[in-house]
């Protein structure tokens, strides 16, 4: 336990030296260099590829009762998809529960379409050709249809509000082996991990920046991820115990982060490294 | 049956500017899966572009083309409505073909 | 292609890649030479040399008139590295793109017919900082130009 703990402190002594040390002309133009990388990424993106077939599987009978996505709800009405996903997560009465995206699709696939949950999750996150993920496809298709919409989550819905206050707790909560909070990464400007800076998600301006560009075609993972995804991974490189798909503990993150890029244009599916 | 390809084909000035996106793990047979065995290489070998029955563009390809791989090239000519037309064949002998309408 | 040629022509009994290139109008006439339509050993070389050798060609000339466009220093991830190449070396008949440091340095090489433009935009893998080569083959000769491209790693891993 004490080396742990001892590991725990040099490392986090080393990453704080790290972001304090690395600075100057170096990391400017290292800096300038990469944002042409990722300027020249944003031409031909893969993640149309997700789209395109989220797309058909929107729109195509599926289940074991052999209905579409048609009268699937996700906030503006049955089967409205046009600037769904800027309004989510949000409470949703027939199943008294605030939603994100995938949990949204989720409950259709079951209440709806007749799958079991199991069945409806089975492969949450896709790995290659072999192992395809439904959700990340109609997740990419869903949330292109938001693209432009400024993101207005109800944040004065009692429900909502109350999600919100939660994944802000959870924000700042340190945990696991290192002691680890999402804001000892995303708390303060300036940050990196190696070579990758660290958005600042309490500046409202490093939250809307982030959540409006997820989810995104990873090119390190070869796959179009979600927000899901993404605090799911955090959580993993926080040493946490892992997140639990469309938890309460995952929708109220993302609620509290979806809330911060409030008024700002949603700009997915975006690519990333 | 391979994915579909999403192609874009536009009209720019007098030429014809081709955008073109491709689904295919490009799997560069180097890496090894969780159990230690090597995952066998599978690419596209070769692309070929047409215009009106005309080749614009043919290229050979190994597995370090990225995977998902997206081309951009332009030709001269092309009118609103011509019909462009890629064809893809991977080393499983696989193959795809996508047409795309010039806008 | 659709599903019912594909299954006819597997029917057939061995389809090798040249019937299915075949069938697919790929030869063009003279193209005998090229038969199977993928040159296997230009594709497993570990030097220029050895691809200079494989693609039937000397020594490349260093050439200003061939630039890379949109082609960043740096990239964030080895897997995605977008290269454009431009090539202003009169009658331009092929663009081909090796990596220096990858396990077989050429990457891909594009034929360019009369009216297209020498210029085109693609994205390869990289295992590691290299340099990056652009050859060019016009009119018979080959030339060629480089630049260091820098591959890092960002995050944490994921």
């Amino acid at each position: 336990m004490r080396t742990i703990i001892r590991r725990a402190v040099a490392a986090a002594v080393l990453a704080g030296t790290l972001a304090v040390t690395v600075g100057g002309a170096f990391a400017e133009s290292t800096a300038d260099e990469i944002a042409k990388y990722r300027e020249a990424l944003q031409d031909g993106n893969p993640a149309e590829l997700w789209e395109a077939r989220g797309e058909e599987m929107w729109k195509a009978p599926r289940g074991p009762s052999h209905v579409s996505f048609a009268r699937c709800d996700l906030g503006l009405g049955p089967g409205v998809v046009k600037g769904a996903y800027a309004q989510l997560p949000r409470y949703f009465p027939d199943a008294s529960r605030v939603m994100d995206l995938e949990t949204r699709l989720v409950w259709c696939m079951v209440n709806q379409q007749g799958y079991s949950e199991a069945d409806a999750t089975k492969t949450k996150f896709g790995n290659g050709s072999a192992h395809r993920s439904d959700l990340e496809a109609l997740a990419a298709y869903v949330t292109a249809q938001s693209r432009g919409v400024k993101m207005n989550v109800a944040l004065d819905e009692p429900h909502v509000r109350d999600m919100y206050r939660l994944g802000e707790k959870m924000f700042y909560y340190r945990g696991g082996t290192h002691d680890f909070a999402c804001a000892t990464c995303h708390g303060d400007d300036g940050k990196r991990i190696r070579l990758q800076d660290l958005p600042n998600l309490t500046k409202v301006e490093g939250a809307q920046k982030a959540y409006t560009t997820w989810p995104a075609y990873r090119v390190s993972q070869g796959e179009l991820r979600t927000f899901q995804w993404r605090l799911n991974d955090c959580f993993r490189q926080q040493r946490f115990p892992e997140l639990a798909f469309g938890s309460d503990a995952s929708i109220a993150l993302t609620a509290y982060l979806a809330g911060r890029a409030n008024g700002a244009a949603y700009d997915g599916p975006a690519i990333k490294r | 049956m391979a994915d579909p390809m999403k192609i874009r084909a536009n009209l720019v000035g007098d030429s014809t500017e081709v955008k073109v996106l491709m689904s295919h793990e490009m799997e560069t047979g180097q890496r090894k899966d969780s159990d230690g065995k090597t995952i066998p290489a599978w690419f596209i070998q070769r692309v070929k572009v047409t215009h009106n029955d005309k080749v614009v563009l043919a290229a050979q390809w190994g597995p370090a083309v990225s995977k998902n791989p997206f081309v951009s090239f332009k030709f001269k000519g092309g009118a609103k409505g011509d019909k462009v037309t890629i064809t893809w064949v991977d080393n499983h002998d696989d193959t795809r073909t996508d047409e795309a309408t010039i806008a | 292609m659709n599903t019912n040629r594909r299954q006819a022509l597997k029917a057939t009994g061995a389809v090798s890649l040249l019937t299915l290139v075949a069938a697919a109008g790929w030869l063009e006439p003279g193209d005998a030479a090229a038969a199977e339509g993928w040159n296997k050993g230009a594709f497993e070389t570990h030097s220029m040399d050895e691809t200079m050798k494989a693609l039937g060609g000397g020594a490349p000339v260093p050439s200003s008139d061939i630039a890379f466009f949109s082609t960043p220093d740096i990239a964030e991830n080895g897997a995605v590295v977008p290269i454009g190449i431009t090539s202003k070396v009169a009658q331009t008949e092929s663009i081909a793109i090796l990596i220096e440091k990858n396990p077989n340095m050429l990457a891909a090489v594009f034929d360019i017919p009369p009216g297209t433009d020498a210029s085109l935009s693609t994205r390869i893998k990289m295992g590691q900082t290299s340099n990056v080569y652009a050859l060019v083959k016009a009119n018979g000769k080959y030339y060629v130009t480089s630049k260091e491209i820098k591959v890092t790693l960002g995050g944490c891993g994921g």
